[in-house]
């Protein structure tokens, strides 16, 4: 084990040399030395999806699940469901939501965080549905940035292998 | 307010951790008004965004001792991208409120601890987790389903209403859009070549903005503010303290706050809160805040003019730094902000209000100087290390009133002649929260 990492003048070199031996030293242009090291940090990390489960649960089973307030003088209608509702604070209840819809927004990501980075370029869009309130935030595929337009009629499509992830629905451009 | 300092904004500092640069640009601070020393301080308020940057849990704990204020009174202060807007009033309130006669505000944020990727995907984690995050884990994303959103309900159903192809229409809207958001751009690079604190001063085309890298279409990579190290700090006091340390103080004249849903797919389709200059009939067909218009930032907007007794922002405000993480939110900002009506946004940018007169950008700007916005370089040219940017800009603000920019900056260029009265705007993810501050000149 030799005791001084080798030093760098120039940051990018440092980080080569984190990659290659875990440790080295900065040496910034008023010759202050900085000793950087790099380790991993990564964790298993217990989730429950709580009151939105059945909404994952529904994606398992091909089913797309709003919510509806139970108060019927509100009676909002939520795509991305929630199980008080935002507007009058009273419960709400499971709906099923219409599998086609429109395009309210969207974009292609070129690049997205490093979870994803191998997914590029993907799409996403905001779903408008009929008669519902607020919207769904999903992936849009089988369609490329050319294709894609505000008000294009969408379809939903399931995973038959669910991952119990938001990403158990997506959406492809409706005939 | 009496002083303020900032650290250069770098993409990384690995010479000094978070609490050097807080200490600083705290020396800085103090430096430039001699009567103020530490004894005087009656406590803190720290802001930092992100743990997950740090790896450190409670942070601003050795901030507060590396800054030998112990045991005086702190919290840490953290709202996601408006967390140093936040510490900025959180520190007036504690002054205002009595319980401080002096209070100094420090905020920072270490980002260069991750590669950029991992650095967005911590960000992303302040989108829902549930149904946001496994989606791309990417806030460039979400930004760009806004202002696709924001293009079409301005540009595609007003200025290019009369395209019968939808598809032609509205890619028509997104290339005017992107063009004009591209001014913006330029603006903010070329402002900050007279800011030494800037991170990327330089000067672009517009063509150099379209053609930079496509991040999230149609956001490019000139548009979008980078990931940084660096801290802020400001000192408030009471006004009779003030004159002990300076006889140039600023006045914090009005605060407001705002938010808005976690997720963009939660936001409502209602009607728009009006400003004093604006008329219930402007807006009869616009579902509002939808996904094209930040709603926490005319709500912030609402509060801290009516706490400073503002009835018209373009008359009575000189100048604006706002939270321009993107060039399409500073174009949302001005409307939200009251600075023009909605949808009138891309027009303010094209007649130049927002620029600076006396600089070239390479564009006409017939009316530079009318509000100049962003006159440091905002987000997209200083640097977003999160938890200090809105003190920097309360700081930059403070030097602009004081009319001491050119001994700060070492240029006088962004010197605005006579600024009076100026507002800072801090905004976190897709709008979730936002604060306005108004400062304005308390010396004659």
């Amino acid at each position: 084990m030799r005791a001084r990492p080798p030093t760098y003048d120039k940051f990018r070199d440092v980080q080569a040399e984190l990659d290659r031996s875990g440790a080295a030293i900065f040496r910034d242009a008023d010759g202050v030395e900085s000793l950087v090291i790099k380790f991993p940090y990564a964790i298993n990390y217990i989730h429950s999806y709580a009151e939105d489960s059945p909404f994952f649960l529904g994606l398992a089973e091909g089913k797309l699940k709003g919510s509806k307030c139970r108060r019927v003088k509100c009676g909002f209608v939520y795509a991305t469901p929630r199980s008080h509702c935002m507007v009058c604070g009273s419960p709400t209840e499971w709906i099923d939501l219409p599998k086609r819809g429109r395009l309210h927004s969207w974009t292609t990501c070129h690049f997205g965080s490093e979870a994803f980075l191998k997914e590029t370029p993907y799409n996403l869009a905001l779903v408008e549905f009929p008669g519902v309130g607020s919207v769904l935030l999903a992936r849009l595929k089988d369609a490329v940035e050319e294709d894609l337009y505000v008000g294009m009629p969408v379809e939903a499509r399931f995973d038959p292998n669910p991952k119990y992830s938001i990403t158990d629905v997506w959406f492809v451009p409706s005939p | 307010m009496v002083t303020g300092g900032v650290t250069k904004f770098a993409k990384a500092h690995p010479a000094m951790d978070f609490r050097l640069m807080v200490k600083r640009a705290y020396d800085y601070a103090l430096k430039d008004v001699p009567g103020l020393t530490a004894e005087r301080i009656d406590g803190t308020r720290i802001s930092y965004f992100s743990d997950h940057f740090t790896r450190q849990l409670k942070a601003a704990s050795m901030v507060q001792d590396y800054l030998g204020m112990n045991p005086k009174g702190s919290v840490r202060i953290e709202w996601g991208g408006a967390t140093g807007g936040e510490c900025f009033q959180a520190a007036y309130e504690a002054v205002a409120s009595g319980r401080m006669d002096i209070c100094l505000a420090a905020g920072f944020e270490t980002m260069s601890r991750v590669q950029t990727w991992k650095g967005n995907e911590f960000i992303a984690l302040a989108s829902d987790t549930n149904f946001d995050f496994p989606l791309g884990g990417f806030y460039t994303g979400y930004y760009a389903l806004m202002v696709i959103r924001h293009i079409y309900e301005y540009l595609r159903l007003r200025k290019f209403a009369d395209v019968k192809d939808e598809r032609e229409a509205q890619r028509l809207a997104i290339r005017e859009g992107t063009r004009i958001m591209s001014l913006v751009s330029v603006k903010n690079h070329l402002n900050a070549l007279h800011n030494p604190y800037a991170q990327y001063p330089k000067r672009l085309t517009v063509e150099d903005v379209l053609r930079s890298e496509m991040i999230s279409y149609p956001l490019t990579r000139e548009q979008i503010c980078t990931m940084s190290d660096g801290a802020a700090v400001a000192v408030m006091c009471t006004e009779e303290r003030a004159k002990e340390f300076t006889d140039r103080p600023v006045r914090i004249v009005g605060v407001g706050t705002g938010t808005d849903t976690m997720r963009l797919a939660d936001r409502p389709f209602g009607k728009v809160p009006l400003m004093p200059h604006e008329r219930a009939r402007d807006y009869e067909d616009l579902p509002y805040p939808g996904v094209h218009s930040f709603r926490a930032g005319r709500a912030a907007g609402l509060e801290a003019y009516r706490h400073a007794g503002i009835t018209n922002p373009n008359q009575q405000l000189d100048f604006i730094e706002l939270h321009d993480a993107y060039a399409s939110s500073e174009i949302q900002t001005y409307e939200d902000l009251g600075l023009c009506k909605y949808g009138e946004g891309y027009a303010f940018t094209e007649r130049g209000d927002p620029f600076l007169k006396g600089i070239d950008y390479g564009f006409p700007t017939p009316r530079a100087g009318a509000i100049p916005v962003n006159p440091s370089g905002g987000l997209i040219a200083c640097g977003h290390p999160v938890g200090a940017t809105g003190l920097m800009q309360g700081v930059f603000a403070f030097w602009q009133l004081q009319g001491s920019i050119r001994k700060h900056f070492g240029d006088a260029t962004l010197q605005l002649p006579n600024a009076r009265r100026g507002a800072i705007h801090s905004h976190a993810g897709t709008g979730s929260a936002v604060t306005v501050s108004i400062l304005e000149r308390g010396f004659r």
